[in-house]
């Protein structure tokens, strides 16, 4: 059912909905990349290789632009991911090739779509202790000081790929390679909320209590996913991102302060 | 405003209407009642547009208190109700008086009950829809389920009340299916041969652990393709994955947006509400259906739907 256009390939993924690839080498597409919820117990190999990741990812995200810019009646949602984008539509109106012409339209003019200037956000994160349970294993893991880590998972501007998986749920990279870690083999039941974790070269922050297999390495205070009057998710699309080290204390005050 | 005392809540009733579509971008699934066929039933019955907001009631029904007169009627599964002990019937509207306690208990059929009155749950949106998220206690009545205590508005939009009973032949064929119909996953070609005779072979048994975001299924282990792990990408709603571990999970209303897991299979959009009437321990199986199947049963469910004869005055 797949078919190629312009460095992208479809696929139907249910009686009304397709998936909009740009992952160009299928190959690339079996590496790795689970959901954070974990639920696997064999540690991976990384995503795709970063380069083809990136170009893939702004393919992504100018086709989400367009649809934005110019929504389709019919089309009645949209999830991103790293290199593809699931297209739901009303089966009552369209057939899978008819959302796939009016698709490759859009794709055609994806030269011409400028994306907004990214937005660069700072979330306060207390590394360690009980806010990152699974920091000294990440040392011991890749033979670095605690500091290092910090320092590591501080010093990087991350891209925010997609959110996916729960509402607010950032998906970041690219992580250090220092840094790069297999999730947990045993997931846990619940990661409290605002935890930060690590899996492969990812990183993010976990806005509600859920399970979840990827490694925490500390929290932050900020609410990731808020009601109506701030714009519901703190993170967009496209955003960057920077981690600033906090300590317990301030991590206290933050709490009080944003309660 | 009409108000509802919750007397009991049942256990696990929550505010739902047809979801929130359009907010994937954000991470957030459109969620929405589980069998939205019964609920968009109940709704035409009071009178109601076929979204409004009623209660979702699972497994054990609760109890209910009108404080001023409603026109309801109950859809989906039956919970053996009462109203001031009187037995009500399913599937057809009936007035409760002032003072008068609706009264569900366990389930004698599926999993789900609705409850839907004259005017709909009025709560404040989230995101345009009134549906609980339970995940993000957002939407609903406080983003949670009902707890005793609690006091549901009721909409102030009211037509004329008039009785109305879903006609039998819309009964029979809106009847919740356990074999499900389902098109191919999009990585339904990585799964061997093998896995997929398996697959549509075998009686899967719903696990206990099921809930909104995905109906968790036991049985024959569906071997994992090599490899295993692929790219998180969008996954629909009904979309059947397997993790490692072999044991399949069809992704429901509250679904992750996106997921990292293989689809074997997507069950169609005509069964969606079969779904909602599943319950721990029933067993399935799945029927595999080609593209233009799949399309012609929504057309015919909806014509079904749209259809004038569908309810009886």
């Amino acid at each position: 059912m797949a078919t190629a256009s312009g460095g992208a390939r479809f696929e139907f993924a249910s009686d009304q909905s397709l998936l909009v690839y740009f992952d160009e080498l299928k190959e690339t597409s079996r590496a790795e990349s689970g959901p954070p919820q974990g639920e696997k117990g064999r540690a991976q190999a990384r995503p795709l290789q970063s380069q083809i990741a990136l170009q893939a990812n702004e393919k992504v995200r100018k086709l989400l632009r367009l649809l934005e810019l110019e929504p389709v009646a019919g089309v009645r949602n949209v999830h991103p991911a790293y290199c593809s984008l699931l297209v739901k539509f009303d089966g009552l109106r369209f057939r899978h090739h008819e959302v796939e012409s009016i698709l490759r339209g859009y794709l055609e003019r994806l030269e011409e779509i400028k994306l907004p200037e990214p937005r660069l956000l700072e979330i306060p994160v207390c590394y360690g202790g009980e806010f990152g349970p699974d920091l000294a294993e990440v040392c011991a893991i890749r033979g670095l000081t605690r500091a290092q880590v910090i320092e590591l998972h501080a010093s990087a501007e991350y891209l925010v790929y997609f959110l996916g998986f729960v509402p607010g749920f950032a998906y970041l990279g690219e992580l250090s390679e220092a840094l790069v870690t297999p999730r947990l083999a045993v997931p846990r039941r619940r990661v409290p909320a605002g935890s930060v974790g690590i899996a492969g070269n990812q990183t993010g922050v976990y806005p509600f209590a859920t399970p979840g297999g990827w490694r925490l390495i500390g929290r932050t205070p900020v609410a990731m996913f808020r009601d109506e009057r701030e714009g519901f998710s703190l993170l967009a699309i496209g955003d960057r991102v920077r981690f600033a080290p906090i300590s317990a204390e301030r991590f206290g005050e933050l709490e009080k302060e944003w309660a | 405003m009409g108000v509802i005392q919750v007397q009991e809540p049942g256990l696990f009733t929550t505010v739902q209407d047809l979801g929130r579509e359009g907010f994937g971008a954000m991470g957030v699934s459109a969620s929405g009642a589980a069998d939205a066929i019964s609920l968009r039933l109940g709704n035409r019955m009071v009178g109601n547009h076929e979204g409004a907001a009623g209660l979702e009631m699972t497994l054990l029904g609760g109890m209910f208190t009108f404080l001023e007169g409603a026109l309801l009627a109950l859809t989906g599964s039956d919970f053996g109700a009462t109203l001031d002990g009187k037995p009500v019937e399913l599937w057809s509207s009936f007035e409760a008086k002032a003072g008068q306690t609706l009264r569900l208990g366990p389930t004698r059929t599926g999993a789900r009950c609705y409850l839907c009155v004259q005017g709909g749950i009025a709560v404040e949106l989230f995101l345009g829809s009134a549906s609980t998220h339970i995940l993000s206690g957002l939407g609903g009545n406080e983003g949670r389920a009902l707890q005793k205590g609690d006091a549901l508005k009721i909409g102030a939009e009211r037509g004329a009340i008039h009785e109305r009973r879903l006609t039998a032949r819309a009964l029979k064929e809106l009847q919740p299916r356990k074999v499900l119909r389902v098109t191919k996953g999009p990585q339904s070609d990585w799964f061997p041969e093998s896995a997929r005779r398996l697959f549509y072979e075998s009686r899967y048994r719903v696990a206990e652990e099921s809930n909104r975001m995905g109906i968790r299924l036991e049985g024959a282990i569906v071997p994992v393709p090599s490899g295993g792990e692929m790219i998180s990408e969008g996954v629909s709603l009904g979309a059947i994955q397997v993790p490692e571990g072999g044991k399949p999970i069809i992704l429901f209303v509250e679904q992750q947006t996106t997921g990292g897991y293989p689809k074997i299979a997507n069950v169609i959009s005509a069964d969606l509400h079969s779904l909602g009437q599943l319950r721990p321990r029933d067993e399935i199986r799945f029927e595999r259906v080609d593209w233009e199947t799949a399309r012609a049963l929504l057309r015919e469910q909806e014509k079904l739907m749209a259809s004038e004869d569908l309810i009886s005055g």
